[in-house]
């Protein structure tokens, strides 16, 4: 395939900026390939987050022509290699160097979630019983690989930096997974509603585009947990009702 | 330049893949102040790429199956190599500690009556793993780590350690560096428990993560602590093989007991040609019977392309020597063909192998579900390790623990598949409570400056050498030798070769440089990882040389049979105090009766 030429974010804070990188390319290369065989030809301090290189840990994050993906995931035979591929590191986030970022408010926002709360158990040798239906459900939440890519995209973050009242994507999915484990019993409505700023989500979907798991984050996991948001909290005849039952 | 930060606990846990995390879990649960050092970030470790399932005798899809055949397995796959005592605990512990991720809210695919499914892997009896489609180790870390970040375990991320710190022969903190800034730290601790995973990344053809750099052997051998059985060393016998860049990459065994058949380019089913004594009557007889079994059929026995893995390698190996390869020098696994059997064959393919689906799907433009795959041997795993008490899991280094895959003893001569996540669980908790334990027992201990400063300076050096060799040039030799030379299939001068080479590389890598600043200095890690390549690829070496025979993950050409002469000892290294790597073979403890018998009824 020959040469290619490659516009990659490196440096750090003011003295950051565009350098380009000609490296050759060949059959079945994807973007980490390339960066790999950067930092051995010409560029041994490059700094890129990766570990897997199968698209299973979701470290590799970064925006390749302006998109954010995976680069161990972005075949090169996808995109034009007549011009530079442009790789920066994810905007939602403050800049360490080259193509890492500091990633870790996400961590903060995990744990702040309240924890997993399982019923008692349905047998006596302290086993659950569930079927797969209701398993399958949640499992498409639990595929997610935190790559943090649908943080990266979110204009919330991006362009508004909400980060101290907006969880985010990838929140809403794994709050999503917990409030619809077959076996959890913890309410975390209310502090999606209001420490994670479910309603900030103005479902554009951008979010679910570029997901490399392909989970539907929107349709599946935010709608959902705004519509139980909008029973619980502001639906009249739910309040009525409520008013003469005693909450959970 | 020893300008530290300096933080302590009682339990420090190095790596936190399952096993790290699950010791750290343990270790809280006694209310001992834990820390928790991972290489990248939380939830990145190897484990996330595990696919087929864990291993454990619940018997929810076979009633037959129980503990003792479960041990026997282990057993009989690692060619009885393996530490008993471990193969015992494992055997009965593994139910409660996948029933426990249930309970921190694990969701495992579910049998009709609503329990955890378990599926057939190669080399158990009766189906075993407890398995979330082809994803189950995203599954369990991503358990443990949801769980954990609850139990107030302090977790330090994208933190590398290069240096254990000893006072008077015991484990009393940890030397690194955070990889974002640089800046070094020292972790004080009463115990330390490692769980930092593998070595693949010595050889060229690895399906292991970038971390796999033998990091805690090499920081265990360094302390003092006896390596064992470094010469069994498992190759997968299904990586992708094209293109070129995702050779290696993982095709999950699960593929093969879902129905998967291998094929070499004559289209023949080639591992019905060889099928080893110890394993004649529990594999079936022809393609029909072998299809029953993977469909549930109670009296078929598996087909040949689920014996253990080291015996699957070899003759895929075989096959491509042999001419009888695909294009790109491996063999076809075909999935596809199940669509003869099954009428919705496409979206049973998809549902019970999605990751794989995905993973040709973009990384090959391959539809396994029409079309069959290229495979070859990958280098997937080190059954070798850090020598430990199997009760415990304490090194011969006091107040220095290790469980997962840098620990050996479990798999002996051969890991069969499944094992290694259960491995984790059951030897990660107890690395865990007996850390604790440990830690609760003993006073703090004293850092010695003389050993900072000392780990402080060869950390920095590669700086003192802007124009040395580029790290990455060494490290590639190191890969193309270790493959070459001590991968699938040794030899005595091939290994030789291998040794005197090693000698070379490490002149190499004393001579390695960087430029730049200590911030996310790729570069820079990369230097820092050689040694560890190096001390763990020597290790290796030297052990293959000195096993002349073939036995599990170790091949040799020259010796190609099992020999009596080295059925009862495990090769253990250590170093000198000169720094030399010092061999000797150790007599395995003659096993317990009542588990000799249970063996026996088990033939």
């Amino acid at each position: 395939m020959g040469k290619a030429t490659f516009r990659i974010w490196t440096g750090q804070a003011e003295q950051a900026g565009f350098k380009d990188y000609a490296t050759d390319v060949g059959e079945g290369m994807v973007v980490l390939d390339a960066v790999h065989q950067i930092q051995a030809e010409t560029a041994p301090t490059l700094a890129c987050r990766w570990n897997c290189k199968a698209g299973k840990c979701g470290s590799c994050s970064a925006e390749i022509n302006g998109k954010p993906r995976l680069m161990c995931m972005t075949r090169l035979d996808q995109l034009d290699l007549s011009m530079p591929v442009v790789i920066e590191p994810m905007k939602s986030f403050p800049h360490i160097k080259d193509l890492v970022t500091d990633v870790s408010w996400n961590f903060r926002v995990k744990k702040s979630i309240k924890k997993f709360k399982p019923r008692a158990p349905d047998a006596p040798d302290g086993t659950w019983r569930m079927q797969q239906a209701d398993v399958d459900r949640v499992q498409e939440f639990r595929k997610c690989i935190e790559c943090f890519l649908c943080q990266d995209v979110c204009h919330v973050l991006r362009d508004h930096h909400k980060h101290p009242e907006f969880a985010g994507p990838r929140h809403f999915v794994y709050t999503a997974a917990l409030e619809m484990h077959p076996l959890d019993t913890e309410d975390r409505l209310g502090q999606m509603k209001d420490e994670g700023g479910l309603g900030y989500c103005n479902i554009t979907k951008c979010c679910t585009k570029v997901c490399p798991e392909h989970i539907t984050i929107t349709d599946n996991a935010i709608i959902p947990l705004k519509e139980r948001v909008v029973d619980e909290y502001y639906d009249p005849i739910t309040r009525l009702f409520k008013m003469f039952k005693p909450r959970k | 330049m020893s300008d530290y930060q300096t933080v302590e606990h009682d339990v420090l846990v190095i790596g936190a893949g399952g096993a790290g995390l699950r010791a750290a879990i343990e270790a809280a649960a006694s209310k001992v102040s834990v820390g928790l050092v991972c290489k990248s970030l939380l939830g990145k470790a190897h484990t996330v790429m595990a696919e087929g399932g864990m291993a454990a005798a619940m018997a929810n899809v076979d009633d037959r199956d129980n503990w003792k055949v479960h041990f026997s397995d282990t057993m009989r796959g690692g060619q009885y190599l393996n530490n008993w005592v471990m193969a015992e605990l494992h055997a009965k512990e593994a139910p409660d500690r996948v029933r426990e991720l249930e309970a921190w809210g694990a969701l495992f695919d579910r049998t009709r009556d609503g329990r955890i499914l378990q599926r057939n892997f190669g080399g158990h009896r009766y189906p075993r793993l407890a398995h979330v489609g082809d994803r189950t180790g995203l599954e369990m870390i991503r358990t443990l780590q949801d769980h954990g970040i609850h139990q107030g375990i302090e977790v330090y991320m994208e933190q590398t350690v290069t240096t254990l710190l000893t006072d008077g022969g015991r484990v009393v903190g940890a030397f690194g560096y955070d990889r974002e800034r640089g800046r070094f730290k020292v972790f004080k601790a009463k115990a330390i428990v490692l769980a930092t995973g593998g070595v693949g990344r010595a050889f060229k053809i690895s399906s292991n993560s970038w971390e796999y750099t033998g990091d805690g052997h090499a920081l265990a051998y360094n302390a003092g602590a006896d390596l064992m059985d470094m010469e069994f060393v498992q190759f997968h016998p299904t990586g992708m093989v094209w293109p070129p860049s995702v050779r290696g990459i993982l095709v999950t065994e699960g593929v093969r007991g879902e129905g998967g058949r291998l094929l070499n380019n004559k289209g023949e089913r080639f591992m019905f040609n060889d099928i080893p004594d110890l394993y004649k009557n529990q594999t079936a007889k022809d393609a029909e019977e072998g299809w029953r079994y993977v469909t549930g059929d109670k009296s078929a026995n598996r087909p040949p392309e689920l014996l253990t893995r080291d015996h699957v390698a070899r003759c895929i190996n075989r096959e491509v020597k042999a001419g009888r390869g695909s294009p790109h020098g491996g063999v076809y696994l075909d999935i596809a063909w199940i669509k003869e059997k099954i009428p919705s064959a496409q979206d049973h393919i998809k549902k019970k192998l999605p990751s794989m689906y995905h993973q040709f799907k973009e990384l090959a433009g391959v539809d396994i579900t029409t079309t069959t795959m290229e495979v070859g041997p990958t280098t997937h795993y080190v059954m070798g390790g850090v020598r430990v008490d199997g009760v415990t899991q304490m090194s011969t280094v006091p107040g220095l623990f290790a469980a997962g895959e840098v620990a050996a003893g479990l798999h002996g001569a051969n890991r069969l598949g499944g094992n290694s996540l259960s491995d984790l669980l059951v030897f990660g908790k107890r690395a865990g409570e007996h850390a604790a334990n440990w830690a609760r027992q003993q006073g703090a201990g004293r850092i010695d400056e003389a050993q900072v400063s000392q780990a402080a300076k060869q950390a920095l050096e590669p700086f003192d050498r802007p124009n040395g060799e580029n790290p990455y040039n060494v490290q590639h030799s190191l890969q193309d030798m270790m493959q070459d030379k001590v991968g699938i299939v040794r030899t005595e001068a091939d290994m030789a070769a291998a040794i005197e080479g090693l000698g070379a590389l490490k002149k190499r890598a004393s001579g390695v440089g960087i430029a730049g600043n200590r911030e996310y200095n790729s570069g820079w890690h990369t230097c820092l990882d050689l040694p560890n390549l190096l001390c763990v690829s020597e290790a290796v070496a030297r052990c293959a040389l000195d096993r002349r025979e073939s036995r599990g993950g170790h091949f040799r050409e020259d010796y190609p049979e099992k020999s009596k002469e080295f059925a009862n000892h495990n090769t253990v290294v250590r170093k000198n105090a000169d720094g030399s790597m010092q061999l000797r073979r150790e007599a395995i403890p003659a096993m317990r009766e009542d588990l000799k018998q249970v063996v026996e009824e088990n033939k």
